[in-house]
């Protein structure tokens, strides 16, 4: 294996890359253009936000500005949030369950690849006539009366990214269920994983629904039907809930993960397993369970009557309690334990009284006769950017720094790593906490400017100001990287001191086959219990022999850049006469690379037991 | 500890209540200035929910800041690892139970009560309803208001009596559109496919001290110029209400211009603006029809187009070029280029279109 760990030239990094089916790399690769696609949101918020600092101002025009707060919103759930925690769920539930790889390597990489294209794709708009402009929930009546491509954009991007959400949730299901190692059961699985987990059950059933909402927007759009057109026998309002079956599970799809970062967090820098366990299991599959009974409360005002909201109500209420018990059960894993204050833990800390305040919102929100004047104002504005940022993205902060070290073998810098930290939670607040009252005062959301003398000048230049701290924190947080990067100052397999699950008791980055022989799990925290008996690292549940690899395969990327060009094909196809033939050619490439996949046997390789034994610095020490 | 909790959610109470009497926004268009029942029932809702939220958060700051600085580490040692309290947790999941119940049932009842439209199906002799009624259709980027048992309709300026319930079917006729008074009331969306309804009440005191004139907006995206499609509600006594609807009632005909000017300025209008603005109120054309907001008593409104000072200059602005005020508008395109004079002679004209004596 020698040759393996040999410097390689920038093209044969990049090939690498390009046709890898590993999932530490493929986590690398989700973290990049994640990371990539979050600046690009970022810099969408700040154009919002200096557009709306002082009263008629004419920064962007109105149009513009619709475009910009439908590709803000779109970018950061579908392409930035989504893929970055799909990055951390890569980069650490194998690991956590002492697997080798995921259950499907080929098709891991096939959903990032189909991802990125559809990512590409979106957001090709803004160079292609212009960015879709209806929302990111893309209301059916405006979303048809649209002019321009933009929304076509909108739907066939997120239908080829959704298709690559959709195969890595089912990947980390079957990985899941299949690949524990030897002794992990269901419940000592860490929490990372649990949420991971319910997380891609979430996915599997969430997805679908988004699925048909697009097919029938395209169809409506680019093909001639009439699903969402009223005049002809169709219905605007079953778009509404087709969007929000998938959306409200999807900010579950969003949030658990986030919590089981923290909860790893929690009980690593407290040094204390985490409290209740099982309940904290039971939680959140229950907040998986009740995620899907609730999306009507998005659509209280839409009319449903009064009985319909009445039920949303409740049943979004109920939702509160499991949460609740998630957040008691935090603070009394720290209760009593030794906590350290790390940059991770800065995070989560931190994360809690933010997460409560979006918390209690969502329940003022859930009260169907209240929510009538909190809809589509910004307090829902403020509300849902206290849980997603707060929440989701506290976790991606906190994952980012906790599992560097793990992903590319060198610790991010700790001070600069706390200068992000207080920049970005105090421009957080400064930025969203006054956005309630703005709701209250009376200011709709999704207004590309407001008029003087309605009482809204300060509390939306303050709102500006504070974007401009995250802003600057996110710099610091580039800058770290990069010094980081530079330095490369390597580290060993529990950088942190305090790890407790599997992940840590194995060098970082790990091997690429990860374990040299599959780990035994005695119990919850494998790795903790080993270390408390005075032991060096795991038990091997097998003798050394040989491990059975996959093959790179550039097919992943041929299948995606297929549907890629299909789609410039289906949406010019009304326009031009070359959309036709693109829509075949497009559908040729990736029908055919699916062909050749399925007739070509790959069998992978073997890497041998003396080569291994060759390497005994690496993997588990037995 | 006990004690300290207990100072804790007291100080958070003075600081919540200090807020909110600071910081309550303009009495012509925040919720938090309840200007009539709906509102009222609304800002009830937001107390009770907020003084149960802010009793959870100062629990958990309270755990939160003696967790923080309590246990941080001092040295080596493992702490004790404790796998959970059975008691702790039935606690944390009752007590949220019972939280939540003191609030939903109230929330079940306003929710009922805020849907109750029976007046409306009531009709007496005549075929029509006792309740005042107004049909809003919403428009890219304005408003009509049809009142059926008037048979009157006005644009952009929704005139209703005080202290009376006022109930309200809404479309829309292009895309969907919120319908949002918030000093007075939730929302409620302007469907394209359906009609729904609602009431609202306008309380007489409030309505004074916000000089009798709510804002309006519309409160879902649809379109470039959707955070300027706002609408004013006069909000008056029912006497003067019933002298408003007499007076438009009373126009049959088109108000014929009195100046010379003025004149000329119908002229310009019967040549370019008619086809879209109507100038009766009693506006036969259905509904496809009325491409415009109904101006027959443009001269007595607060604003133009929504949004501009109701002043000749603005107006002529407005008329120059609608696209700069209001970008995407239907309006842009649909007339020639006027001349000077003639803007000079319809604003003078428009201006003139008042239907109550001052």
């Amino acid at each position: 294996m020698s040759t393996l760990a040999q410097k390689k030239g920038f093209g044969a990094t990049l090939w690498d890359y390009l046709t890898t089916v590993d999932h530490k790399k493929i986590a690398i690769l989700y973290l990049i253009a994640g990371g990539f696609f979050f600046l690009l949101g970022g810099l969408e918020a700040m154009f919002i936000r200096i557009q709306l600092a002082v009263p008629n101002n004419d920064f962007v025009s109105a149009g513009l500005y619709n475009e910009i707060l439908t590709m803000h919103g779109t970018t950061m759930i579908f392409l930035a949030a989504m893929p970055l925690i799909f990055a951390f769920m890569n980069a650490v539930m194998p690991l956590q369950i002492g697997a080798r790889d995921v259950a499907f390597p080929f098709l891991n990489s096939l959903g990032f690849w189909l991802f990125f294209f559809g990512g590409v794709f979106l957001n090709l708009s803004w160079f292609l006539g212009g960015a879709p402009d209806a929302g990111w929930t893309s209301y059916a009546s405006l979303s048809i009366a649209s002019e321009g491509h933009g929304i076509d954009f909108y739907a066939l991007g997120l239908q080829i990214s959704g298709a690559g959400t959709l195969i890595g949730g089912i990947n980390f299901l079957v990985t899941i269920i299949n690949m524990r190692a030897p002794g992990m059961t269901y419940m000592r699985m860490p929490m990372f994983t649990w949420a991971t987990f319910v997380t891609s059950a979430l996915i599997l059933f969430a997805f679908p629904a988004l699925t048909v909402g697009l097919f029938l927007l395209i169809f409506d759009r680019m093909f001639g039907s009439n699903f969402f057109d009223p005049a002809m026998g169709g219905n605007t309002i079953i778009w509404e809930h087709f969007f929000w079956i998938f959306g409200h599970p999807e900010v579950y799809i969003l949030v658990l993960p986030a919590f089981g970062i923290f909860s790893e967090i929690f009980a690593i820098f407290s040094r204390k397993r985490l409290f209740g366990y099982s309940s904290m299991v039971f939680a959140t599959v229950l907040i998986g369970f009740l995620g899907f009974m609730v999306w009507a409360h998005h659509m209280f005002t839409t009319g449903m009557g009064p009985i319909a909201n009445a039920i949303f109500a409740v049943a979004t209420m109920a939702i509160a309690v499991p949460t609740g018990i998630k957040i008691f059960n935090w603070l009394f894993t720290m209760w009593g334990g030794s906590i350290t204050f790390t940059t991770p833990m800065l995070w989560a800390v931190a994360f809690i009284p933010s997460f409560v305040a979006g918390g209690v919102t969502g329940v003022m929100l859930a009260s169907a006769a209240q929510d009538y004047q909190y809809h589509d104002s910004y307090f829902v504005v403020a509300h849902f950017h206290y849980v997603i940022v707060g929440g989701v993205v506290f976790a991606l902060f906190a994952g980012a720094h906790l599992y560097w070290p793990k992903m590319f073998g060198t610790m991010l810098n700790e001070f600069l790593g706390k200068i992000t930290f207080v920049l970005f939670f105090i421009g957080f607040h400064l930025t969203f906490f006054i956005q309630h009252f703005l709701g209250l005062w009376g200011m709709p959301r999704r207004i590309f400017t407001f008029l003087p003398g309605q009482g809204l000048e300060t509390a939306n230049f303050v709102s500006t100001v504070g974007a401009f701290f995250m802003a600057a924190a996110v710099i610091v947080l580039l800058i770290n990287v990069v010094i980081t990067t530079v330095k490369n100052e390597k580290v060993g397999n529990d950088p942190w001191g305090d790890g407790r699950t599997l992940e840590w008791a194995i060098p970082s980055p790990p091997p690429f086959y990860n374990f040299k022989q599959l780990p035994l799990v005695r119990g919850l925290d494998a790795y903790w219990l080993e270390k408390m008996e005075g032991k060096q690292g795991m038990s091997p549940a097998e003798p050394l022999g040989d491990i059975h690899m996959p093959n790179n395969s550039f097919i992943p990327f041929v299948i995606s850049f297929g549907l890629f060009v299909a789609a410039f094909g289906a949406m010019y196809r009304a326009d031009y006469s070359w959309g036709i033939p693109v829509l075949i050619v497009g559908m040729l490439i990736t029908l055919g690379s699916m062909f050749v996949r399925s007739i070509k046997d790959d069998h992978g390789y073997h890497i041998h037991k003396e080569d291994l034994e060759d390497n005994n610095d690496k993997g588990v020490k037995a | 500890m006990k004690r300290l909790a207990k100072w804790r959610l007291f100080s958070l109470f003075a600081v919540m209540a200090l807020v909110l009497s600071a910081c309550s926004g303009k009495p012509y268009l925040s919720t938090l200035n309840p200007a009539g029942e709906v509102a009222q029932t609304q800002y009830d809702l937001m107390v009770l929910s907020t003084a149960i939220m802010v009793g959870v958060i100062a629990v958990v700051t309270v755990i939160f800041f003696i967790v923080v600085f309590k246990f941080r580490r001092k040295d080596d040692r493992i702490p004790k690892q404790v796998e959970g309290s059975h008691k702790l947790e039935i606690i944390w999941t009752v007590i949220p139970i019972l939280l939540l119940l003191i609030l939903a049932v109230p929330t079940v009842s306003a929710t009922f009560k805020l849907a109750d439209v029976s007046e409306m199906e009531k009709k007496n002799e005549e075929g029509k309803t006792d309740a005042l009624v107004v049909n809003v259709r919403a428009n890219l980027y304005w408003w009509e208001f049809e009142y059926p048992n008037q048979e009157i309709i006005t644009g952009q300026e929704l005139v209703v009596p005080t202290d009376q319930k006022v109930y309200f079917n809404l479309i829309a006729s292009d895309v969907k559109h919120s319908f949002w008074i918030p000093a007075v009331g939730g929302k409620l969306d302007t469907n394209t496919d359906n009609v729904n309804k609602f009431w609202l009440k306008f309380d007489g005191e409030k309505a004074d001290e916000a000089d009798n004139l709510f804002y309006g907006k519309c409160a879902e995206l649809c379109g470039p110029s959707h955070a300027l499609m706002d609408f004013k509600v006069k909000a008056v006594p029912s006497d003067e209400f019933d002298q408003w609807v007499t007076a438009m009632q009373e126009v049959k005909e088109p108000q014929q211009a009195e100046t010379d000017l003025a004149q000329a300025g119908q002229e310009v209008f019967n040549n370019s603006c008619i086809g879209c603005h109507a100038v009766t109120p009693a506006n036969t054309a259905p509904e496809a029809a009325r491409l415009a907001p109904n101006l027959t008593n443009f001269g007595d409104r607060e604003r133009i187009a929504g949004i501009l000072d109701h002043t000749e200059e603005d107006l002529k602005n407005w008329l120059r070029d609608p696209e700069t005020y209001k970008p995407g508008n239907k309006m842009t395109g649909t007339y020639g280029e006027l001349t000077e004079e003639q803007l000079d002679a319809l604003s003078e004209y428009l201006m003139g279109l008042k239907v109550m004596e001052q």
